[in-house]
């Protein structure tokens, strides 16, 4: 197999939210273009880390991140524009959240704030990302009402088209599906296998199916440490090396 | 056993809940029978006297007399400047605040004094009203220094019902918007305060409402007590509709009985002018932004 240059690349990573270790010691490396899946059971440190990625730690109380993280080889914690950061990485919160604006001002919201002024370049944007979500055809005549109107699967994918707005590198999504339908997560499921050739996509899930179903690589987390990290197909195939790993995908614990 | 039989412990839950149920009714019918009663008088007492000529023309013969046009003005001209003054400063305390402060001891102690302060009775106020804008400053009793007494005594209120309109507003519409790459200011500017406006602007006018209605801060920084000429700008003093109620009630012998009763309508009228105009601007805004 051919090494390419990580797109993101984390360093004996340790978060701490106030005295509670959140991540211990964690390693590893995402490469461009793959789906990189973190399973583990709650608390294992899932959130702590994808929020780690773009520095949201600076907006969460007492949260303290040490350690390396490098994104296309740069240190993130030398970066003096970290809001270029966050644009190049598009972010997905469990719970759906439909900004109170227009369906069309929640998509173009990201592009506007960067400097994005030319109407017709506002309207392509939002279309490509709403079509690309999956969404355009059941919210194309009604551009303008309101984004906390649409349902909870709507307003997931509203969401993803938001997160896809600025044309990120990384697409982050952190137990996406727990607030929503089936039928609606499957089709973000079918959204992500379009999107996987065209950026890198990190997920958290605690269904280990969904990664299974998704992901290229899996990394299982355990109480704040990152106890495995395998091809998906051999982990789930009964490949893994540490018993837990073993365990945890037979459904034993979790 | 029949399961939807009513047992014994079903019927004391039911006659609790009935008992309580009536008696909170009563508290709140106790509680509005005093409003009801004051107006009920000011409308009987005073109506007859609440003319056009009373709106609009100047006091005579000893205030005992003629209209309230200047009070009417005075106190119209003191709580605009009094907000003008104090809105813009509370909101802006109040964003830092809640947006930008972290949790720290200098933020919580921050806290605790505005808290305080807003428990500060009115007459306090006054003195320092007198201390620092009348004498320190040198504004003398002024419209000037009377408002930012008036001011100053409204902040608290302010920022505290600033502060929950802001925290009322879900921390995830905030974490969405800072990750497009959004900067703080931004996000309050797109995000936050849409949201909160309605609830400020509340706030704020009933805040207005009240420093309407208040004679102490006033009475030693700026209010005459008698001035048949209006004011040609802040810094002449002015009269003011709650110290001449005040006046003609208690300090004049010979004012007709209905007048003081038209003037206490008016002042009230002019506070629930403010009220209702918040509660229509509040509808307003959430007619035109639909959530
Ligand atoms: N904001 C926070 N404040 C305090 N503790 C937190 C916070 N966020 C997470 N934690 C703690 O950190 C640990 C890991 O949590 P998290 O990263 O949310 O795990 P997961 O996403 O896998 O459920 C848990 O023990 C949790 O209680
Ligand atoms: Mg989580």
């Amino acid at each position: 197999m051919v090494t390419q240059a990580p797109k993101i690349q984390v360093d004996n990573l340790t978060i701490r939210h106030g005295e509670r270790v959140a991540l211990r010691d964690v390693s590893l490396a995402i490469r461009p273009n793959e789906v990189f899946a973190i399973i583990g059971p709650a608390n294992a440190g899932k959130s702590s880390f994808l929020k780690a990625l773009n520095r949201m730690d600076l907006f969460t109380d007492k949260m303290e991140v040490a350690g390396r993280i490098l994104f296309n080889g740069r240190d993130i914690r030398t970066l003096r524009n970290l809001y270029a950061l966050r644009r190049r990485i598009g972010v997905v919160f469990p719970l759906p959240v439909g900004l109170p604006l227009t369906i069309y001002e929640n998509v173009a919201l990201g592009p506007k704030l960067a400097g994005v002024r030319e109407r017709a370049e506002l309207d392509a944007i939002v279309e490509r990302c709403l079509r690309l979500a999956a969404l355009w055809d059941e919210v194309k005549d009604r551009l303008n009402d309101y984004g906390s109107l649409l349902s909870g699967g709507q307003q997931q994918r509203l969401t993803i088209a938001r997160a896809l707005s600025q044309s990120p590198e990384v697409l982050i999504l952190d137990e996406f599906s727990i607030a929503i339908d089936p039928i609606t997560t499957m089709r973000i499921e079918d959204v992500l296998e379009q999107l996987r050739s065209e950026l890198t996509i990190i997920l958290a899930s605690t269904s280990i199916q969904q990664a299974r179903r998704l992901a290229d690589r899996t990394a299982f987390f355990l109480d704040g440490r990152c106890i495995e990290i395998g091809d998906t197909e051999p982990l789930f195939e009964g490949g893994a090396r540490d018993a837990r790993t073993r365990r945890y995908l037979e459904g034993r614990f979790g | 056993m029949e399961r939807f039989a009513t047992t014994p412990l079903n019927r004391r839950n039911r006659r609790i809940q009935a008992l309580l149920r009536g008696l909170f009714l009563l508290m709140t019918l106790l509680l509005i029978l005093p409003v009801a009663l004051i107006l009920a008088t000011l409308i009987v007492k005073g109506g007859p006297a609440l003319t056009f000529d009373l709106l609009f023309s100047d006091p005579r013969l000893g205030m005992t007399a003629g209209g309230i046009l200047p009070a009417l003005l005075g106190t119209v001209w003191l709580v605009s400047l009094a907000m003008l003054a104090a809105a813009p400063l509370g909101v802006a305390a109040a964003i830092y605040l809640n947006e930008y402060a972290g949790d720290g001891w200098l933020t919580r102690l921050i806290n605790l004094a505005i808290i305080n302060l807003a428990g500060v009775p009115s007459i306090v106020h006054a003195l320092f009203g007198v201390g620092a804008f009348v004498l320190f400053f040198g504004l003398g009793a002024s419209i000037l220094a009377a408002s930012l007494t008036l001011a100053v005594m409204s902040l608290p209120v302010i920022i505290v019902t600033t502060r929950e309109a802001l925290a009322a507003v879900p921390m995830s519409y905030r974490e969405a918007c800072w990750t497009l790459g959004a900067t703080r200011w931004q996000t309050i500017r797109r995000v936050v305060l849409p949201n909160a406006v309605p609830g400020i602007l509340t706030g704020v006018i009933l805040e207005l409402s009240r420093s309407a209605g208040e004679t102490a801060p006033i009475m030693f920084t700026g209010a005459a007590f008698f001035l048949p000429l209006l004011p040609q700008d802040v810094f002449d003093q002015t009269m003011a509709l709650s110290l001449h109620l005040f006046v003609i009630s208690t300090q004049v012998p010979g004012v007709p009985e209905p007048l003081p009763y038209a003037v206490a309508l008016v002042l009230i009228g002019l506070v629930l002018m403010m009220n209702a105009l918040s509660i229509g601007f509040r509808l307003w805004l959430r007619g035109s932004r639909r959530w």
